[in-house]
């Protein structure tokens, strides 16, 4: 795997040059995610056009862009969330730790164990706060009792959640606040020990004060885990990601430190959709 | 549309929804009434000595001691009665053969009241047929039975343009001058003294089975029967039900022109007449898969099964339904298979869905009456054990209501049964229904939190 992770790297470097794959502009040396011309397809429709990036590991990564840009779609291809979707298709290379993602011997359950998500509605399961975080651990087979508790509490706490819930760890999740809610899918996510963590526009359904919790939580979770959240919400970008992809129709239009591309963006509609002239 | 119709259309229509279901009420409440009414009666009433005689010496209940202590105050009562009747034919008897020609016949029907109302007179033999070993052992039974003692019932041709009047002669005219006239008058007052009825609430209408055709005793075959058909019905229909729902749900191709063919057949057989469910049971089960030589239980619960199939499979298909997506994406990203998806998430938050489905399912099996007929019910039979229900037939409450009221000897004297097996069988569906309506508002509750 090594080797092919070598060899992916170097064609990603060979490409460099190519004005068409401005993505890879600041490829670091220890991309993760790395996708290649890669294209998503409802029915005719490409949500999803020849994308070509490579997401930095242990690094937080945000994509903007106005709704229906493809983000989203961009983000559960990376998990294969989208095999959900009749008549979803992709083109081009998706490529995790150096694996094809849509090659064809890969095992979706193992990819998406690495692969943790965070979804845009908290959606806990209709069970007790305990039994949702040891959800994953459970059917990957840790069955001893204390293994169980061992984990779930390793996961509230790093979901910052465990002062808030660790009495009512037998109490339905549901009856918890939205903040609370979904800082307990991130923890449920993060139970299964994940590699990289998806989050598509985790805040969207919440409060401002639950808001700022999570985007404290996402700063914490930095440098543990590869992050890529999808946001609607340019502030948030700008506050919680090193890097930043602007996507508008389909089309990764830049991508470059959240830093440069707020500041001194080199592409024409980035500058317009940050400075809020459309979207 | 102007406000002030656009008013009027709205109380108008609140008014005909409101009054429609007021409707329903009332008819259910016409209908249940007398159902309610009488179907206590078969458990309270007024029952005679006769009924504590029968209830010891068929079925082993009530205290001896005080039963005889009854016993020898109703035969003192009684004995005049008899008394009389012997005077009366010796009386006759001297008066030669004329006499006793004249009265042999309005004498036997008094005697053959007298034995319906009072049981066989002492000294008689004991007669075969349990019904003629007691008198009447429900006072309201024997207060119609005195009445057909005290007039004879004869119609009244005199004008011929109408059908005969019945009316009631009084049978003490036939005997006026002779040492019979006193009975009547005698037993009209003297009834309770001989019948000694006594308000009795009788729990053995569901426990005890029954003698001579529901003569005496009550419904426990009946009822063990139906319970046997119901759950066995269950027992085939939910496994397979659920696990066709979970297919049409989550496996089956959605655009396949052969999974439309699939949906639009279980809805047809959830239409299809129960009577031709019945034939099937027996042309299939019976005849050619031979799962028993004849009816039996196990025929029976699965035609019932093939019946309520489909109304399980569409509960289920729409409580799987309606589980959030959401949940199943969770599950999904969190690296479970879709299999695991399915047992942990999904059909444990489409439980109370489920329930339902199966709840209406048993109500529906529980009162089926025309599958049953060709393939598990028989109008007289004892409870089965367990494992006499793989091949034997079974009386069941549905098919044994439209006997008795039907089919039996004497309809009119087993009313009582009747009712009490239709309150029964209304009762089994209730609780069968609120022992589900409990289950399922519990789990949601857990899974609302």
């Amino acid at each position: 795997m090594a080797v092919a992770m070598m060899e992916s790297m170097v064609t990603v470097r060979d490409q460099r040059g190519d004005p068409a794959n401005k993505g890879l502009a600041h490829a670091p040396e220890t991309a993760h995610v790395i996708a290649e011309r890669f294209s998503v397809f409802y029915g005719c429709n490409e949500a999803v056009k020849k994308v070509t990036m490579a997401i930095p590991a242990g690094k937080v990564t945000a994509i903007i862009g106005p709704s229906g840009c493809g983000k989203s779609t961009l983000l559960r291809a990376i998990n294969r969330m989208n095999d959900l979707i009749p008549g979803c298709r992709t083109a081009g290379s998706l490529i995790l730790d150096g694996e094809e993602i849509y090659g064809p011997r890969i095992d979706v359950t193992a990819l998406r164990r690495r692969v943790g998500m965070v979804f845009q509605k908290p959606n806990p399961f209709p069970k007790t706060v305990f039994d949702n975080v040891a959800f994953g651990p459970r059917i990957h087979g840790i069955r001893g009792r204390t293994d169980v508790a061992s984990i779930v509490e390793e996961s509230l706490r790093r979901a910052a959640l465990w002062d808030e819930v660790k009495d009512r760890l037998h109490e339905n999740a549901l009856g918890l606040s939205g903040g609370q809610q979904q800082r307990l899918c991130i923890a449920r996510a993060l139970a299964v020990q994940p590699e990289l963590l998806l989050m598509d526009e985790p805040t969207s359904a919440l409060d401002p004060l639950a808001t700022d919790r999570i985007e404290d939580l996402i700063g914490a979770l930095r440098g543990q885990y590869t992050v890529i959240i999808v946001t609607h919400n340019m502030q948030q970008a700008a506050r919680v990601s090193d890097m930043t992809a602007f996507m508008y129709v389909g089309e990764l239009i830049e991508f470059d430190s959240t830093s440069k591309l707020f500041t001194s963006p080199s592409e024409q509609k980035t500058q317009d959709y940050i400075t809020g002239r459309f979207g | 549309m102007a406000l002030t119709s656009r008013k009027l259309t709205d109380r108008l229509f609140t008014f005909v929804g409101v009054s429609s279901i007021l409707l329903l009420a009332a008819f259910l409440l016409v209908l249940l009434t007398p159902i309610t009414l009488g179907g206590i009666g078969a458990f309270v009433f007024r029952g005679t000595v006769e009924h504590r005689r029968m209830q010891l010496e068929l079925f082993e209940t009530g205290k001896k001691a005080d039963l005889e202590a009854d016993m020898a105050a109703a035969f003192e009562a009684r004995r005049p009665v008899y008394e009389m009747i012997a005077a009366f034919e010796k009386e006759i008897e001297a008066q030669g053969f004329l006499a006793s020609r004249k009265y042999a016949e309005p004498l036997q029907a008094v005697k053959d009241e007298l034995r319906l109302l009072l049981g066989p007179a002492p000294g008689e033999p004991k007669p075969v047929m349990y019904r003629d070993q007691y008198g009447q052992t429900r006072w309201d039974r024997a207060r119609v039975v005195l009445h057909h003692l005290l007039y004879d019932k004869q119609y009244d041709y005199s004008n011929p343009d109408e059908m005969g009047k019945p009316i009631d002669v009084p049978r003490v005219n036939e005997f006026k001058g002779t040492a019979l006239e006193p009975l009547f008058a005698y037993v009209e007052q003297n009834l309770d003294k001989m019948l000694l009825p006594r308000v009795t609430l009788y729990w053995g209408f569901l426990t005890q089975t029954s003698y001579d055709s529901h003569y005496f005793g009550g419904v426990w075959a009946e009822l063990l029967g139906t319970f046997y058909l119901t759950v066995g019905a269950i027992l085939f229909a939910v496994p397979m039900g659920v696990v066709s729902a979970i297919y049409l749900v989550e496996y089956a191709p959605a655009t396949s022109k052969l999974v439309q063919l699939i949906r639009t057949c279980i809805s047809t057989l959830a239409g299809v007449p129960s009577i031709v469910f019945g034939l099937f049971g027996l042309a299939f089960f019976i005849n050619t898969v031979g799962v028993s030589q004849s009816k039996s239980v196990l025929a029976g619960s699965l035609t019932l099964s093939i019946l309520i199939l489909p109304l399980v499979i569409r509960a289920s298909e729409e409580a799987i339904r309606a589980v959030p997506h959401t949940y199943k994406e969770a599950s999904l990203s969190l690296g479970a298979g879709k299999w695991r998806t399915i047992v942990r998430v999904i059909l444990p938050s489409a439980l109370p869905g489920i329930l339902t489905g199966i709840v209406i399912s048993m109500g529906r099996a529980a009162g089926e009456t025309a599958p049953i007929i060709y393939t598990a019910a028989v109008s007289v039979g004892l409870p089965l054990s367990l494992r006499d229900t793989l091949t034997q037939p079974t009386p069941a409450l549905p098919w044994n209501i439209y006997n008795l009221c039907t089919e039996h000897q004497r309809v009119d004297e087993i009313r009582h049964v009747q009712y009490g097996m239709v309150f029964t069988l209304v009762m089994l569906v209730l609780l069968l229904n609120s022992v589900a309506i409990y289950a399922r508002a519990k789990i949601s509750k857990r899974l609302r939190g």
